[in-house]
């Protein structure tokens, strides 16, 4: 047994974080988020040709790093800390772990960052269950046909291609759609976070034959899966921020003469604060070590994961606001943009309700 | 004992009925029942109050003579759940609950006639200036100066977090007008027009993108000595009598219980984690149903409040002990509502709903995906983290209680 990082791992950290700072400092991610387009290409350039981390899941012979779930961990949580907005997780981390043999093109293409995904997943009628119901493919001479609709697809309109989930027959696959092919519509609005989102209709998308990366339940559950493990790791590096900035805030903070950090119901609460993070922080550990272990011990695990996290990300989230108390209010403290974060993760892929009653099930089945 | 209304109270609650079906804009239903926050727009406030005005319903905790209702406190409660639940909105609570108060309990004859029937009207349009940057929770160290020159004050520094300041003409102020052993003295209630030269307003963005809060500068703003409220130096007095005022009329339980009928209605129309409708959800269905069991015990307790101060007993911890569950309960109800609104939660679309004021964060306009409901809830969430900061942290609040229970 072994939870410690190795020097390549703490390496790749320390640059990462320094490269952020450098070049996606707070004011400037946020006025990157608010600008029109709502992400950075010189970002994403940088992301690949000066730290080539778009590749990290990429094996080498297709042009990438051949890192592994560790690696990505580490990456994610220093991603979360700085709050990139760009569709790193999508694209590096889910795009990645989507295509395999004879997909090599597209991999390198994530690795020189030519390549942005969406990851379509989520229908109005399904609410968090992962599988598609309403998104048909149909066989076609040529290849394939797709019909449905698409929510709240994160990073859709920023992305040049989208994974879409659809069903063929009763069996779900992964197609990979150009953001403007024909037949291909968005709607797209601000995410609560400040990053970008759409609901995507599919209205006769004709496909190529090789458009489909992926078949099967398991396969579609094992990249949200690796989703949620992943966006658990960015939590940690939101988490952390939040904690950070309160304890500052809260020694800096005088009121009736003293630092507030000095009352005992303040320590108490940021001490209850560092507690869920460190429980969220050993979950999310247990989850990523999982993604290689057989289906039902990989669920479990990020189910597990995610329920933690998302009791964590309530808990530090709120209380890094009201320790913050007026200032929490207001735009201008980084930690109600961290705060805003950490309510996102807290249902993306999947609420905690919905994965205590997946464990559940499969702990039954167990 | 006897927890049933009375037959008066249901003929009054008819009345109530009646005035506000007949009387509701369908723009001023859809203002109040679609609120991304507590706050009303400023212009819908208003204009219901323009109509409330025509009836004489504006201040319903104020003395007849100065144009109140003469409502028991039952009255006012039947009043607050009705209006709440016919979907008008709030009148500013600024000028009718805080400002009024004061210049009812400690203004001068002139004051009264000035400025009471503009608050009434709406002609004035009121806002505070309490907290400081170094002044939150221990508001006493307040350190805005006011310098007596002639027959005025000279007011220089600065107030945060004065909710439609950008939108008021008129607001009320603590200033210092002394420095002195304890804190609570020198200080001075004052009224300014917030037309004055040296006023200025600068906008405050909430995390929720709106700008309803805003910081005032007051840069050597003349104000007559006769806008002081009580004596000069005396504002802490006028300040705590105005805290006091609404004691036993305050009342969450039936604004939450509106909100949980809401929930409801659409969870039932939306599908759950479990493929049937989402009110049919165990894990929902119990989370709706906790909190409708805390807002019955809230109701009674509000109720045993308002009866002890209808006999003249007004028992010092109620008034925190009110405020804190009350907002808890607020907030534990916008998670409910961010659960329910699933995946569409996770959309910024503030256009879905009406603000307090202008969205500074990018969003569309118009059209929006998904329900309405759904687009309102994480509004609704962030904003009212608030509630637990606001009018003394619920911190503060369990300090306060702790004090009075002799700890």
């Amino acid at each position: 047994m072994d939870f410690t990082f190795t020097d390549d791992q703490r390496q790749l950290r320390d640059a990462l974080r320094g490269y952020l700072q450098r070049n996606n400092g707070f004011s400037v991610r946020t006025a990157n988020a608010r600008s029109a387009s709502g992400w950075s290409e010189s970002l994403w350039r940088g992301l690949a040709d000066d730290l080539g981390i778009l590749g990290l899941l990429v094996p080498e012979a297709a042009g990438g790093v051949g890192g592994n779930a560790t690696d990505m961990m580490v990456v994610m949580d220093e991603l979360g800390a700085n709050l990139l907005v760009e569709p790193y997780l999508e694209t590096a981390v889910i795009g990645a772990s989507a295509f395999g043999a004879g997909h090599e093109t597209e991999l390198a293409a994530i690795a020189r960052g030519d390549l942005r995904l969406a990851f379509a997943w989520a229908e109005a009628e399904t609410r968090f269950d992962t599988l598609p119901r309403d998104t048909i493919a149909l066989r076609t001479t040529v290849g394939w046909r797709l019909d449905g609709r698409k929510i709240v697809a994160t990073a859709a309109p920023m992305a040049t291609h989208l994974l879409v989930t659809a069903r063929i027959g009763e069996e779900p696959a992964l197609f990979l759609v150009e953001a403007g092919a024909v037949g291909v519509s968005q709607q797209a609005y601000p995410t609560i976070d400040g990053r970008r989102a759409a609901d995507v209709t599919l209205d006769a998308v004709a496909l190529p034959d090789h458009a489909r990366v992926a078949r099967g339940a398991e396969a579609i559950e094992r990249l949200c899966d690796i989703g949620a493990a992943m966006l658990g790791a960015e939590a940690l590096g939101v988490m952390r921020v939040m904690l950070d900035d309160t304890i500052a805030f809260t020694k800096e903070r005088r009121q009736f003469g003293q630092a507030i950090a000095s009352f005992q119901v303040i320590q108490h609460r940021m001490v209850d604060m560092y507690m869920q993070l460190e429980l969220a922080t050993s979950a999310v550990y247990r989850a990523v070590l999982s993604l290689g272990a057989s289906p039902a011990e990989r669920a479990r695990a990020v189910s597990a994961m995610k329920v933690t996290v998302a009791s964590a990300c309530r808990f530090i989230g709120q209380n890094a606001i009201q320790l913050h108390g007026g200032m929490g209010m207001t735009d201008e403290v980084a930690v109600t943009h961290y705060f805003r974060r950490a309510t996102v993760i807290e249902t993306e892929f999947g609420s905690a309700d919905w994965h205590r009653r997946r464990f559940a099930a499969l702990s039954r089945a167990a | 004992m006897d927890i049933a209304w009375s037959a008066d109270e249901i003929a009054f609650r008819d009345e109530v009925r009646a005035f506000l079906a007949n009387e509701l804009t369908d723009e001023l239903r859809a203002s109040g029942a679609h609120m991304t926050s507590v706050y009303a727009d400023p212009r819908h406030a208003r204009a219901w109050q323009a109509i409330l005005h025509e009836k004489g319903w504006v201040a319903p905790s104020w003395p007849v003579e100065h144009g109140g209702t003469g409502w028991s406190l039952a009255q006012r409660y039947i009043w607050q759940r009705e209006r709440i639940a016919a979907g008008a909105p709030p009148v500013s609570p600024m000028g009718v609950q805080m400002c009024g108060p004061a210049i009812i309990g400690h203004g001068s004859a002139e004051q009264k006639a000035f400025f009471l029937p503009r608050m009434l009207s709406g002609e004035h349009f009121w806002c505070q200036g309490y907290s400081e940057t170094g002044s939150g929770s221990d508001l006493a160290s307040l350190q805005c100066r006011a310098e007596e020159d002639g027959d005025d004050l000279v007011v220089t520094g600065q107030k945060l977090w004065s909710t439609h300041a950008h939108a008021a003409n008129w607001g009320f102020f603590l200033v210092r007008t002394a420095t002195l052993d304890r804190p609570q003295k020198g200080i001075t209630f004052l009224l300014i027009d917030m037309t004055s030269p040296g006023v200025t307003v600068v906008p405050t963005v909430s995390p929720a993108g709106e700008n309803i809060q805003n910081e005032i500068f007051l840069d050597a703003v003349r104000v007559p000595k006769a806008n002081v409220v009580g004596a000069i130096g005396d504002g802490w007095t006028v300040a705590k009598y105005l805290l006091d005022f609404e004691r036993g009329g305050a009342a969450y339980a039936p604004g939450l219980q509106i909100d949980l009928d809401e929930i409801e209605q659409f969870a039932s129309e939306v599908r759950g984690d479990d493929g049937g409708r989402l009110i049919d959800d165990a894990a929902f269905a119990d989370a709706i149903a906790q909190a409708r069991i805390d807002v019955m015990a809230l109701e009674i307790f509000e109720f045993r409040a308002m009866s002890d101060a209808g006999a003249g007993r007004y028992p010092a911890a109620i008034p925190s002990l009110m405020k804190i569950r009350g907002t808890e309960l607020q907030q534990r109800i916008t998670e409910l509502r961010l659960l329910a609104a699933g995946r569409y939660g996770l959309a910024y679309q503030p256009q879905a709903g009406v603000s307090a004021g202008p969205v500074h964060f990018p969003h569309g306009e118009g059209d929006f995906v998904g329900p309405r409901e759904a687009a309102i809830a994480p509004m609704r969430y962030v904003s009212e983290r608030a509630a637990s900061i606001y009018a003394g942290t619920n911190e503060i609040q369990r300090n306060i209680i702790a004090k009075i229970m002799g700890l």
